[in-house]
């Protein structure tokens, strides 16, 4: 028991993926703008994370390590991703319609979400058991929605404030984004 | 198109990082150091090179339908190699960089590159494409880097610069200083050029993070 919660906790909180090690950095600054939006991206990628987790381990444990072919890991991995996300997307139009016109529109933009592959590759390289990849994918999803919407609510601030010409945008999402991170350093040394 | 107009493109004009904001993750997180800035970035040329080469050989028998899927494989072979050849013979910097090394695979401007030219220029023009957009994501990993580094430990490429000067920030080392970099250095370049830097998503990317198109698409 304890150990799960150290693996998901640690994840969310201590080595959050965006905030503390940069994965996923596009999608947190392009799909932050509103708090809606911030919570469907999340359930994109909390629901592809656990799955690509579990999958991603299973290739690896029983077709490339009996083979000696772990250094196919990388392109086995991205293949998994890319078709996990299109039909996990065709499964949800198919049988659970409300679901997919939650997070459908959200799904086709996981695939170059460097937080999943990292999110696959660590899990490997940590040697994590089948159980534990799957809490950590679980986890690192949780962390990913979490800055997520935290730092939505910052930008629907940071709106209605006067920003000198050449901040505006990018620029100060980003800067935002260094304030936010700061706040979640505050979690390192929690376990 | 010239050779030349073709580098400088990627060099200034169109810089992946500095004015179209793509790979956004690898220039926040490698960039504790100017060294470890353009081993990334050289890294990434090496694969960006070999991707548009086999690309735009191969443009005419990919059929497009399957395309993403084809230069996701291409991109992930050369990457598998530079991993190899780094592990080989400069482990160091293949330690730093770490998981980055593994994640050009899915690095927009890699993909970018191959959607948006070597699938529609010459041989030639996307070798030189590749060599442009690779030193000019280069170029702003090692500004970046540079910054970094010396306000954050008062080095520059390990040699102490203002030992007696300041009290390096730490923090400038650590993730929030890659962001306040970022965000600061984008700010200069609004500051002195004409337009201003927007993030696009990935818009050059052919599977788009941002979501404005993506409504586009579903909607139709």
């Amino acid at each position: 028991m304890r150990e799960i919660i150290i693996i998901v906790l640690s994840a969310v909180l201590v080595e959050n993926f965006v905030l503390t090690q940069f994965l996923g950095v596009c999608p947190f600054i392009g799909v932050s703008k509103r708090i809606n939006t911030a919570l469907g991206m999340g359930g994109a990628v909390i629901f592809v994370m656990t799955f690509a987790s579990a999958i991603t381990k299973l290739v690896f444990d029983y077709l490339l390590e009996p083979n000696s072919l772990e250094y196919l890991n990388i392109i086995a991995f991205i293949l998994v991703i890319a078709s996990l996300v299109q039909f996990v997307e065709i499964v949800l139009k198919r049988f659970v319609p409300p679901l997919y016109k939650a997070l459908g529109i959200y799904l086709p933009l996981i695939t170059t979400n460097c937080a999943v592959l990292g999110m696959a590759l660590m899990g490997i390289e940590r040697e994590y058991s089948l159980g534990a990849t799957v809490l950590f994918g679980l986890g690192a999803g949780l962390g990913f929605t979490l800055a997520l919407v935290l730092f939505a609510g910052v930008r629907e601030k940071l709106e209605e404030n006067d920003i000198p010409e050449s901040l505006k945008g990018f620029s100060i999402s980003l800067i935002a984004a260094a304030l936010v991170s700061v706040a979640f350093f505050g979690f390192q040394g929690l376990f | 198109m010239k050779a030349g107009k073709i580098l400088t493109n990627g060099l200034i004009k169109e810089n992946p990082v500095f004015k179209m904001a793509l790979g956004a993750c690898p220039a926040l997180a490698v960039t504790v150091s100017a060294i470890n800035g353009i081993g990334m970035g050289l890294a990434t040329t090496a694969v960006l090179i070999g991707s548009n080469t086999v690309i735009s050989l191969t443009k005419k028998l990919i059929p497009s339908r399957v395309r993403i899927p084809a230069y996701i494989t291409i991109i992930a072979g050369f990457v598998t190699i530079i991993q190899f050849l780094l592990k080989a013979y400069l482990p160091e910097l293949d330690n730093a960089l770490g998981i980055f090394i593994p994640l050009i695979v899915v690095n927009c401007v890699v993909l970018g590159r191959a959607e948006a030219f070597a699938s529609k220029n010459s041989l030639r023009s996307s070798i030189i494409d590749g060599v442009g957009m690779g030193l000019g994501f280069t170029l702003a990993l090692f500004i970046i880097g540079s910054i970094r580094e010396l306000f954050g430990e008062g080095k520059l490429f390990g040699f102490e610069i203002t030992a007696n000067l300041f009290d390096p920030a730490t923090l400038m080392i650590l993730a929030p200083g890659g962001f306040l970099t970022f965000g600061i250095v984008i700010g200069i370049i609004n500051k002195i050029s004409a337009s201003r830097v927007e993030h696009k998503g990935c818009s050059a990317c052919p599977m788009p993070c941002d979501l404005a198109s993506k409504e586009k698409e579903v909607k139709g």
